[in-house]
């Protein structure tokens, strides 16, 4: 444990530049991923209700005219 | 130690002792005032039924609930239906949308006003670009003035309000017998109990008022409206308008689907709430965690210490224990 603690020390907060851009970086992924997961989570519970699940109906319809 | 332990149960039973033959010449003395004793008794029972006579009569005068209305004037309280879209985590049903926004053209747009929703609204919601178009340019705006001052008129473009049926709502007073037919954009919120109630509204109309029910001319009896009578008649019948996904087109469907437009012309935001709302709940929930675990880490060491307290001896009074060693 104290091991990867350390060598996280040594890679990412010892030099004042890496930790700081992974603090930027880091604060990007995370939101990012929980934005996707999250909005994927959200589309499934409702799958079928949103306009994106039936637009295509009336997209394809107007094609046809 | 056996000793002295034998001689304190020794002086408690005497004590115990005394105190009983105390209370026996006590209760000797009691007796002898019975007339007393049967005073105070009247007295205690005549001021407990005085209070709660009193108490009685207070809540009697003043502490029931009142009625400005009679039941009928409240009108009928309405059902509470188990609406999909007002559940926590869903959205609306837009083809319900879609369908509702039919019916509201169809029907209820020759009386109802929508003012607070332009045409754009309905763009990516329940229609597409071109469909929201045509629509708008279906109806005849205003210009601005041009050179002369004059306003001409123009076709509808997507940014342009959906036009009230009316002039103003003089113009809608004198077409309804003189009964303002109220805008909807945000009829679910006005009206207490909101989709329930308007549901219950549009399909409560029952074939004739009951017996000894007196309906003015020109009103329509609904139980659900406050005062039962209401100058609107009952609009939705089974197949009044032809849904183009194919659902048949029952009262109660057409109900229910124009209650949900209605909810969505009065909350249009309620989907993308509900779905920022949990993530800030999810994230909120993750933040109070952390901040749980920061407090305790924190007060860790104050939470663990331990203080020791040795009294200071006085040099005259050791107690014999000490005095031995
Ligand atoms: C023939 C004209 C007409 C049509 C069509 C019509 N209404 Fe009405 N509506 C009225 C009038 C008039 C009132 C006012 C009633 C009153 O105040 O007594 C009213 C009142 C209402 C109210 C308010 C009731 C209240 O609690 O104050 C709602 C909600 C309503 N209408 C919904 C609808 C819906 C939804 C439709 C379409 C399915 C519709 N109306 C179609 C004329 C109409």
């Amino acid at each position: 444990m104290s091991g990867v603690l350390g060598g996280i020390y040594n890679t990412v907060i010892r030099s004042n530049g890496v930790f700081l851009s992974a603090i930027f970086v880091g604060a990007f992924a995370t939101n990012l991923a929980f934005d996707t997961g999250s909005n994927a989570l959200w589309d499934s519970i409702n799958r079928g209700r949103q306009w994106k699940d039936i637009k295509h109906r009336y997209m394809e319809s107007e094609d046809e005219e | 130690m056996l000793a002295r332990s034998g001689l304190r149960t020794a002086r408690a039973f005497g004590s115990a002792r005394t105190s009983a033959t105390r209370n026996a010449t006590r209760n000797a003395s009691t007796q002898s005032e019975g007339a007393a004793s049967w005073k105070n008794t009247a007295t205690l029972s005549a001021s407990t039924a005085l209070a709660i006579g009193s108490c009685t009569f207070y809540y009697f005068q003043f502490g029931r609930s009142v009625h400005a209305m009679t039941p009928a004037e409240e009108g009928l309280h309405a059902t509470a239906y188990p609406w999909e879209h007002e559940k926590f985590f869903k959205t609306f049903d837009h083809a319900a949308l879609r369908r509702g926004f039919q019916v509201y053209r169809e029907v209820c747009a020759s009386c109802h006003s929508l003012q607070r929703i332009p045409w754009r609204a309905l763009v990516g919601t329940m229609m597409t670009v071109d469909e929201a178009k045509a629509l708008a340019e279906e109806n005849e705006y205003d210009t601005e003035p041009n050179d002369e001052g004059e306003i001409e008129k123009r076709p509808g473009k997507l940014s342009d309000y959906i036009p009230s049926p009316y002039k103003n709502d003089e113009a809608g007073r004198a077409a309804n017998n003189g009964a303002l037919p109220p805008d909807l954009s945000l009829i679910t919120k006005a009206r207490h109990g909101g989709c329930n109630y308007i549901f219950s509204l549009l399909t409560g109309y029952p074939e004739e008022p009951p017996a000894g029910a007196v309906v003015q001319s020109g009103l329509n009896f609904n139980p659900y409206f406050p005062g039962t009578g209401i100058a609107m008649a009952r609009v939705l019948y089974d197949g009044l308008v032809e849904y183009e996904d194919g659902t048949p087109a029952t009262t109660s469907q057409m109900a229910k689907d124009v209650v949900e437009f209605l909810n969505w012309s009065a909350e249009p935001e309620m989907d993308e709430r509900k779905r920022m709302g949990w993530k800030v709940m999810a994230i909120g929930s993750v933040l109070f965690a952390m901040s749980v675990w920061v407090k305790r880490y924190k007060w860790s060491t104050i939470k663990t210490r331990h203080l020791q307290y040795n009294p200071p001896v006085a040099p005259g009074k050791m107690n014999p224990r000490q005095s031995r060693r």
